[in-house]
């Protein structure tokens, strides 16, 4: 198996190398063009913000280049932000792979419960789960979150989570995959999924 | 729905985890990476790990111990002592620490949480606060371990310190810590309602009615604790459905259900 994670201006990268490491798995982390388009799987991962990592990647032309690959790719937080069609984080135009837009949470202050905290950290539940990216992960599993942005619910939303509102925990089109969340950081609910992606999604 | 973090904190020093009670008498609890590893697999949401060596190979210690931690464990982890750079925090973070806490340093320089912040993010600078209600009934901002008084009042540094770019609150009362007599509800809860980010608390918890008591009436958004996870007073899957069985939002591990 022959697995890329794509190299750019984003954090979590090596979380993501040494998660992949526990599950006996071996990546080459790259931002050479021949080595991302040859891999059998490619893991577009991302901590950071939208405008400056879009800009970065424009800038190498890797927006092309990973909007264009036919082998399965699974973008994790602000990776499968880039891969919806707009964020409002600086107002800019990502790679449209998916249809939805990324928007801001907006605070909701609850008298009884104290303020709605944004970003969003810590373990929350994905349900409607689609997809062999969930295969024998329960509805309702708790993974971890870090996020202000979110993925609004549409036609590509394979798990939903609430938070303020329901919105896009994971989204799917044909060879494209992306969590909102961080499989690398969610215990065995995140291994299994990254196991999935690895051997069940084509 | 989001659920509340229980947080085991590891005391370090030289590669070891101790803990002491109102930050004297440190007791040695094992090597801080297993013990990490032994928590995760219990249920703990996060691991906090602050080292309170004081030698000059400190930072490589820190930065080696942060790259074994993200080696072994799958849940997030914070790393703090002694931090005061943004060289500091790029080394450990590039070694896989999710987030790293400052205290000391961001107070006799708030901009480095700018700094931070704009540098990695706010989601991984957590501002690490020790306070101590004093006889005049408010609660001051104390640096060095707990060791030197401030005449900055906790509330104030804390938004300053948001607005600044910290992106969550570790908050210890050093009237509580080591206590075992509950948490500190009342700042807990001024902090948690005041502030648009998550408050830790910390320092206090005995019981696990304590757990119950911060989150319920502190309206924190995770509880932290050491020894009595280290001396196995109270063990996490416990805690967790003990939590659960009180209507508080926790994660509860698949294998622990139905127990």
């Amino acid at each position: 198996m022959n697995l890329v994670i794509i190299k750019y201006n984003a954090g979590n990268i090596q979380s993501v190398l040494y998660a992949l490491e526990r599950i006996g798995l071996e990546a080459k982390v790259t931002d050479n063009v021949e080595q991302i388009r040859s891999a059998d799987k490619v893991i577009f991962p991302g901590v950071g913000e939208a405008s400056s990592a879009m800009r970065y990647l424009k800038e190498r032309k890797l927006d092309e280049v990973i909007k264009n690959l036919a082998q399965p790719v699974l973008g994790i937080c602000l990776g499968m932000q880039l891969m919806c069609r707009f964020s409002e984080e600086n107002n800019v135009n990502c790679l449209h792979i998916f249809d939805e837009d990324v928007k801001l949470f907006k605070q909701v202050v609850k008298q009884q419960a104290g303020n709605i905290k944004i970003p969003q950290i810590g373990w929350n539940n994905i349900y409607d789960l689609k997809t062999d990216l969930f295969n024998a992960v329960p509805e309702d599993s708790y993974t971890y979150f870090v996020h202000s942005y979110y993925a609004a619910l549409g036609a590509h939303t394979i798990a939903t989570t609430n938070y303020i509102i329901p919105y896009s925990s994971a989204l799917h089109k044909n060879n494209f995959y992306g969590v909102q969340f961080h499989p690398e950081k969610s215990a065995d609910t995140g291994e299994q999924i990254l196991r999935n992606f690895i051997e069940r999604c084509n | 729905m989001l659920s509340k973090r229980i947080i085991p904190c590891l005391d370090i020093k030289d590669g070891r985890t101790v803990k002491g009670t109102n930050f004297v008498n440190l007791r040695d609890a094992g090597d801080p990476v297993e013990l990490g590893a032994l928590y995760a697999k219990q249920g703990a949401d996060e691991l906090v790990f602050l080292d309170i060596t004081a030698t000059v190979e400190k930072r490589k210690t820190l930065s080696e111990l942060a790259n074994r931690i993200a080696h072994h464990i799958n849940i997030p982890f914070t790393v703090g002592g002694g931090i005061s750079s943004v060289e500091d925090v790029n080394v450990l973070l590039q070694n896989g620490a999710d987030k790293i806490s400052v205290n000391t340093a961001a107070f006799k320089k708030p901009q480095l949480i700018n700094e931070l912040a704009k540098e990695f993010g706010s989601q991984c600078v957590v501002l690490a606060i020790d306070t101590r209600k004093e006889d005049d009934g408010e609660w001051y901002v104390y640096l060095n371990g707990g060791r030197t008084k401030t005449e900055m009042k906790c509330v104030d540094w804390a938004k300053q310190a948001v607005e600044l770019g910290a992106g969550e609150i570790l908050l210890t009362s050093m009237n509580h810590d080591g206590t075992k007599q509950g948490f500190a509800l009342d700042i807990t809860r001024t902090l948690s309602t005041l502030l648009p980010v998550p408050v830790i608390a910390s320092g206090g918890g005995g019981t696990m009615e304590h757990f119950v008591t911060v989150f319920n009436e502190g309206k924190a958004d995770a509880a932290l604790a050491a020894s009595i996870f280290h001396f196995k007073e109270i063990a996490i899957p416990e805690l967790k459905q003990f939590l659960f069985e009180n209507n508080i939002p926790v994660r509860i591990l698949q294998e622990n259900i139905n127990k």
